[in-house]
């Protein structure tokens, strides 16, 4: 079993065993399903609504060459200046020597997944740098020094009174119960920051290869503030994440943030398309992006998930998974969690360590249903446990299959293995065998009827 | 050792040489122009200029954003005036517009054109920024400002409130109108920041219990004139 | 119309008044029933594990016991669907491709037989009893059938349908899903059994017998008022 299996099935099923925190999430869900619906019935086709955000992603992440080469043109023509990076040591390495050229001090980000992939605090902090993020959810993670829990909303897990306590210890506040305090706290505190900061590091919802532009989608302004006020302004962004035209994001934008959050739009959508201009006012002096591989391509080699790579991160496929919601998003050690995480990571880190996450599902399908861009994603957890068992079986599952084949192709012997099943299974209830011990400890099973299908349809049409 | 562009553009190219199908659509959707063919998917931005105007005022209440409607250009002065002796500000920032200006006359607290000397300190330290807009759009009450016409771009969310005055014929039906008028203004120029504001800021971060003001302002107000 | 009964294994097995309530109302509807008894298990166990080889197998088995069939109809929409969606993508570019094809378009669930290829919503059944519906993922999601059911509920004298909330949730049975991760499952049907207990029905009523066990194990073991029982065993019901 790998280490990150073992870690899994632990935390999973103490999380599980928890009913107040299952509670608790299934609550705090609840007002974004109402909204949700709210927003989703404003669309006029929903169904075709997520055909046009699919075939936006398909087109451009099927032509990638060709639309970041046009991105990246329009890109260093706005003034902006392009890193490329092919794996996560390379992304931090380019950082880190912008940081340095810049004699910076203070760094303040804005939620940014790909930074999460990439452990870049953690390098930033130990070269020496101060860096703060700035997004409430993850300002609360970091102080927590905790990953996020979800990808859209990091600290959904934790409770206001934990969140005071922590205030009071990190930043000295009287303790409170109320949200609207608590955020205001994290308010002030930041306000300072981005003042003070000299570089603002931020993610990128869509680069736009028509302009140049990059798109950030965000509701509480930290990214907009992030991007403003310090000197350099670098952006972190997954190759995947570039589209055609600009027009492309009137469909994106707005679907990423009903299937997201439930919102018609987001607060703040903006675009940026290189440093201050001549004329303007404000802004940074550099923009730098950062254009990261890390096994991406790796994923666009297998046509048959490449359209896991038209994820817009909405974080959708979580909200619906009741794996997620049963477990908890800490429980799968992943950047990216829930069924994209599950469908992802297995390319992005090793089938061998991360394919346990493709098992872990029931196959509901409520997350392909939920995908604003149309991913077939648990089909696709279907693929990988496939892929798995070839590249690496285990010789239990060999055998399983194996044996159980060997019973199913003689209905003579299914029959007869049947009878004997049936005649001895409250015996066979007793016994520690794989799979029924686990299954019958909090279930029962019917008590077995003495003659199968099979034999009273004989004695019915002889 | 060969550079890292080069190295991730032939992975792509080698990637590719095995062709993806299409998604499975539920029709037969075309690649066209993206915003044309959803258009009748999408939520519905008005067919008329009346007609947009009540989606427009509809999607900005439930926004918890403040539309003020006024007839012209002297009912607007007044209309931001006795909104900030109401509000009790003390210390106003706003961009150096035409339309602004007699705007910011009409004011009896302390004013700054923040665009002329910028100052990021003095300007965290404002009560309300006033902006003009590029676009406004119906369909999801989102308001576009800029870099460029907007008077930079913390005008519009380091201030605790932020106002926008503008035209009625500002307004949009639809996401994709706005973004292909300011490709049409701007062609290849675009302003170096573009954002639409969809109600003051906001998060959920909290037990997802909404609170606004997370860190952009707590209050917007948009002073539609016509 | 022959219709040619699809009996799951463990129906087989375990729950075989499914599958001869099944035949009784298909019959009533004056159907000639067969049951080929050369069918076992469709391979769903092993393709969900990834065992796509061995699966491959159970699938060209198959098409071999379903030859000829004018119409396939199975009292398991999980079973059904991997039939009609999961047998074409195992056997594609193989030689039995176009016969997985066949059989698919063959291939019906029951409440979708009624209702969509019959046009029977009434089937003259009774029952007197509070029931509410649980929708099994592959129903809902691979087979699109939704309302088929409650269609064939609503027409049955004397049932009174509850909704629920948690309506489309799952019930955590996904197979060996179940037995591997013990632990989730159980959650999972915490939430589902919860709410299905919660509407105060007499019974808990589906099309997938294999949520019936899962939930219906639960519900047993709680101590909770509510009974499994497929919706054949429902529609066969005319006393």
């Amino acid at each position: 079993m790998s280490d990150s299996k073992a870690i899994f099935l632990k935390d999973a099923a103490v999380n599980a065993a928890d009913g107040d925190q299952r509670a608790f999430i299934r609550k705090a869900l609840g007002g974004y399903y109402t909204n949700r619906d709210l927003q989703k019935a404003r669309y006029r086709d929903w169904e075709r609504a997520r055909d046009a955000a699919s075939l936006a992603k398909w087109s451009a992440v099927n032509d990638l060459a060709n639309v970041l080469e046009k991105f990246t043109a329009n890109f260093e023509r706005n003034g902006g200046v392009v890193h490329w990076a092919r794996d996560a040591a390379e992304a931090r390495a380019i950082i880190l020597k912008i940081a340095e050229d810049a004699k910076a001090k203070a760094i303040v980000k804005s939620k940014c997944m790909t930074s999460e992939e990439i452990h870049l605090n953690d390098a930033l902090e130990k070269a020496g740098y101060g860096v703060v993020e700035s997004d409430l959810g993850e300002f609360i993670q970091q102080l927590r020094g905790e990953a996020p829990y979800h990808f859209v909303f990091p600290c959904m897990h934790v409770k206001r009174e934990a969140i005071s306590e922590l205030f009071t210890k990190h930043l000295g506040t009287a303790p409170t119960d109320s949200p609207e305090e608590l955020t205001m706290i994290a308010r002030r505190h930041l306000r300072q920051l981005y003042v003070d900061a000299d570089i603002g590091i931020t993610g990128a919802n869509f680069l736009v290869a028509e302009t140049g532009q990059i798109s950030i989608t965000e509701n509480e302004g930290n990214a907009r503030l992030t991007a403003a006020l310090p000197r350099i302004h670098i952006a972190l962004s997954g190759i995947e994440k570039v589209v055609n035209k600009l027009d492309d994001l009137s469909v994106l934008l707005p679907m990423l943030a009903t299937a997201g959050a439930g919102q018609p739009m987001t607060c703040y959508n903006t675009l940026y398309s290189g440093p201050r201009k001549k004329g303007e006012c404000d802004g940074p002096e550099e923009f730098h992006i950062v254009l990261l591989d890390n096994a991406r391509t790796r994923l666009l080699a297998d046509p048959e998930q490449r359209d896991a790579l038209h994820c817009i991160r909405c974080g959708a496929c979580l909200n619906v998974c009741p794996i997620f919601k049963n477990i908890g998003g800490l429980a799968y050690g992943t950047t990216y969690q829930g069924p994209i995480g599950s469908v992802i990571t297995p390319h992005l880190r090793g089938l061998k360590q991360w394919n346990h996450l493709s098992g872990a599902s029931s196959l509901c399908g409520a997350c392909t249903d939920a995908c604003p861009v149309r991913i077939d994603l648990h089909h696709h957890l279907l693929h990988n446990r496939r892929n798995a068992a070839k590249e690496s079986p285990t010789l239990f599952d060999r055998v399983f299959h194996h044996g159980f084949n060997f019973v199913i192709k003689r209905p003579w012997l299914f029959a007869t293995g049947g009878r004997i099943f049936r005649a001895t299974l409250p015996l066979l209830q007793k016994l520690p065998l794989p799979y029924m011990g686990a299954g019958m400890k909090t279930r029962d099973l019917p008590k077995a009827p003495s003659q199968s299908f099979r034999d009273q349809w004989k004695h019915q049409n002889v | 050792m060969s550079d890292a562009r080069s190295d991730i553009f032939a992975r792509i190219r080698e990637a590719l040489k095995v062709k993806a199908p299409k998604p499975h659509l539920k029709t037969d959707a075309n690649p066209g122009k993206t915003s044309e063919v959803a258009k009748p998917w999408l939520p519905d931005g008005g067919e008329t200029a009346d007609a947009s105007l009540a989606i427009l005022s509809e999607q900005l209440a439930k926004l918890k954003a403040v539309l003020i409607r006024v007839p012209d250009q002297a009912a607007a002065v007044k209309a931001v005036a006795e909104l900030a002796s109401s509000k009790n500000w003390k210390k106003v920032a706003y961009h150096g517009h035409d339309l602004l200006r007699p705007v910011a006359s009409g004011l009896s607290c302390e004013t700054w054109e923040a665009d002329a000397t910028f100052d990021k300190q003095r300007l965290e330290g404002c009560d309300a920024g006033i902006t003009t807009c590029e676009s406004i759009v119906a369909q999801l009450g989102a308001i576009l400002v800029s870099s460029a016409t907007s008077g930079g771009r913390a005008l519009s969310v380091l201030p605790h409130v932020h106002v926008v005055v503008a035209e009625a014929s500002q307004v949009v039906p639809d996401l994709g109108s706005a973004l292909a008028l300011a490709k049409a203004r701007h062609g290849d120029q675009m302003p170096s920041m573009l954002s639409f504001i969809t109600g003051p800021s906001r998060t959920g971060d909290i037990e997802r219990i909404l609170v606004l003001g997370a860190h952009g302002p707590k209050e917007l107000y948009l002073v539609l004139v016509g | 119309m022959r219709v040619s009964l699809f009996v799951p294994c463990f129906v087989d097995q375990l729950t075989p008044k499914v599958g001869l309530a099944t035949a009784k109302v298909l019959k009533r509807l004056g159907h000639e029933v067969e049951f080929r008894s050369a069918q076992t298990c469709c391979g769903q166990p092993s393709f969900n594990s990834g065992q796509w080889d061995v699966a491959r197998e159970a699938a060209i088995r198959a098409l071999e016991v379903f030859r000829g069939a004018e119409v396939v109809v199975g009292p398991s929409g999980s079973c059904v669907a991997m039939m009609r969606n999961f047998y074409p993508e195992l056997l594609k570019g193989t030689p039995h491709a176009a016969e997985a094809d066949d059989l698919a378009a063959r291939t019906f669930e029951f409440s979708e037989f009624l209702v969509k290829k019959l046009g029977v919503t009434d089937v003259g059944a009774k029952f007197a009893k509070k029931v509410t519906y649980h929708d099994g993922c592959h129903a809902l999601r691979e087979l699109r059938l939704k309302e088929e059911p409650r269609q064939l509920l609503r027409a049955v004298k004397g049932l009174e349908l509850i909704e629920t909330d948690e309506g489309d949730t799952c019930c955590g049975f996904g197979g060996l899903f179940s037995a591997k991760f013990p632990m989730i499952s159980t959650a999972m049907v915490q939430v589902k059994g919860g709410a299905l207990a919660r509407t105060g029905a007499d019974f808990v009523v589906s099309s997938d017998p294999s949520c019936l066990l899962q939930i219906g194990g639960w519900l047993s073991r709680e101590g909770k008022p509510i009974l499994p029982l497929h919706i054949a065993e429902v529609l066969a019901n005319d006393a």
